[in-house]
C-alpha cells in the first residue's frame, strides 16, 4: 500500500464524533430561550383584571417615565412560590412591579397572593399565553425590567433567588 | 415492618406536583378549523413550529399548555386569512431562528442546504475508482 496512513483517516473520524457527542454529554446545550425582543418596544397588548384586589395591564402603563418590571406568573407555578419574598423585597425599595398572571381562574390568583404575599400593582390575565407568546417568553416565572420608555431593557428566565436581587436592581438603574 | 409498609402507601396519597394551569386547552389548541384548506395549512406550519417548553417537538407533537396555546393561535390566524409565513416570522422576531424546523436560507444557515450535496460529491468522489473498475 503506497499510502498506509490513510487507514488510520475513519479511526480519527470516528475519534472526532465520539469526542463532540462525550463534549455534548458532559456539558449539556443550553436550553433558556431568550426573547429576542429585549432592546425593543414592548408590544401592545391589553389584559382584563386578573382577580378584583388589582386593576388590568396593558402596555399603555409602560412607558411613563420610570422603569418599571414585569413579572410573569401563574398560581400553579412552584418556582413562582419561591420568588414571591424575593418580589416582595423589590417591591419594599421602591420598585413598581406589575403582573401577567398566565391561565389562571380569578379565584387561583387570590388564593396564591392570599398565601405568598402581592407585590404587585396591576396584574393582567393571559388565559390563553397571548401576551405570554407575543413577548417571546417561553415560561413561569420570567421577568422583564420595561424602562421609561416602553423598551424591553432586560429578561430573567426562572425565579428571581435571592442572589439574583441586587443584579436586578442594578438593570433597574441601568434603565433609568 | 408497618413503616416500611406505609411508606409507598404515603407516596400513593402525595399529590403530585403539577407544572400545568388546572384550566382546560384553549379551545383551537386540539379542534380543527371548519375549512379544510385553512387546517392543512395550519397543520404544516404546526409541524414545523417548534414548542419552547419540550424542545424536540414540533408544536403538533408536543402534549405541553404551551404549545396548545400556540396551535390555537396559529389557527385563529390562519383562519383571518393570514399566511404561514407571516407567522412563521412572527414567531421568529420573537424567539429567533431556534423557533422553526424550516429555517429560511442566510449565510448563517448555508451549511445546512449545501452540506448534503457536499457529503454526495465525497462520496462519488471516494467511490469513482470502483465504478471505473466495474466497467473494465
Amino acid at each position: 500500500m503506497k499510502r498506509p496512513w490513510l487507514l488510520w483517516i475513519p479511526l480519527a473520524l470516528f475519534a472526532l464524533f465520539f469526542g463532540v457527542v462525550a463534549y455534548r454529554l458532559v456539558n449539556p446545550a443550553d436550553s433558556v430561550i431568550e426573547s429576542r425582543l429585549v432592546g425593543k418596544q414592548l408590544p401592545q397588548f391589553t389584559l382584563p383584571p386578573a382577580y378584583d384586589g388589582r386593576p388590568g395591564l396593558s402596555s399603555a402603563e409602560f412607558a411613563k417615565g420610570e422603569p418599571r418590571l414585569l413579572n410573569i406568573f401563574a398560581s400553579w407555578c412552584l418556582p413562582c412560590i419561591a420568588e414571591a419574598p424575593m418580589l416582595e423585597r423589590l417591591s419594599a425599595q421602591g420598585v413598581a412591579i406589575d403582573a401577567i398572571a398566565i391561565r389562571d381562574r380569578p379565584a387561583d390568583v387570590a388564593a396564591f397572593l392570599g398565601r405568598n404575599g402581592n407585590p404587585y400593582r396591576r396584574i393582567g390575565a393571559d388565559m390563553e399565553s397571548r401576551v405570554q407568546l407575543a413577548l417571546g417568553s417561553s415560561g413561569v416565572p420570567e421577568t422583564f425590567v420595561i424602562d421609561g420608555k416602553g423598551v424591553i431593557r432586560y429578561q430573567h428566565v426562572g425565579d428571581i433567588r435571592e442572589d439574583d436581587v441586587p443584579m436586578i436592581l442594578e438593570q433597574l438603574r441601568k434603565a433609568r | 415492618m408497618i413503616r416500611q409498609a406505609a411508606f409507598p402507601l404515603l407516596l400513593l396519597a402525595a399529590g403530585p406536583a403539577l407544572a400545568d394551569s388546572s384550566l382546560p386547552p384553549a379551545r383551537l389548541a386540539d379542534t380543527q378549523l371548519p375549512d379544510p384548506k385553512q387546517e392543512a395549512k395550519a397543520a404544516a406550519l404546526m409541524e414545523t413550529l417548534r414548542c419552547v417548553v419540550c424542545q424536540g417537538q414540533s408544536i403538533a407533537d408536543s402534549d405541553a399548555e404551551i404549545a396548545g396555546d400556540m396551535r390555537a393561535m396559529v389557527r385563529e390566524r390562519i383562519s383571518r386569512g393570514e399566511n404561514p409565513d407571516q407567522i412563521r416570522v412572527w414567531m421568529i422576531e420573537r424567539y429567533g431562528e431556534w423557533i422553526t424546523y424550516d429555517p429560511p436560507l442566510s449565510g448563517r444557515t448555508a451549511i445546512l442546504w449545501i452540506a448534503p450535496l457536499l457529503l454526495l460529491g465525497g462520496g462519488l468522489w471516494l467511490a469513482r475508482g470502483r465504478f471505473r473498475r466495474r466497467a473494465r
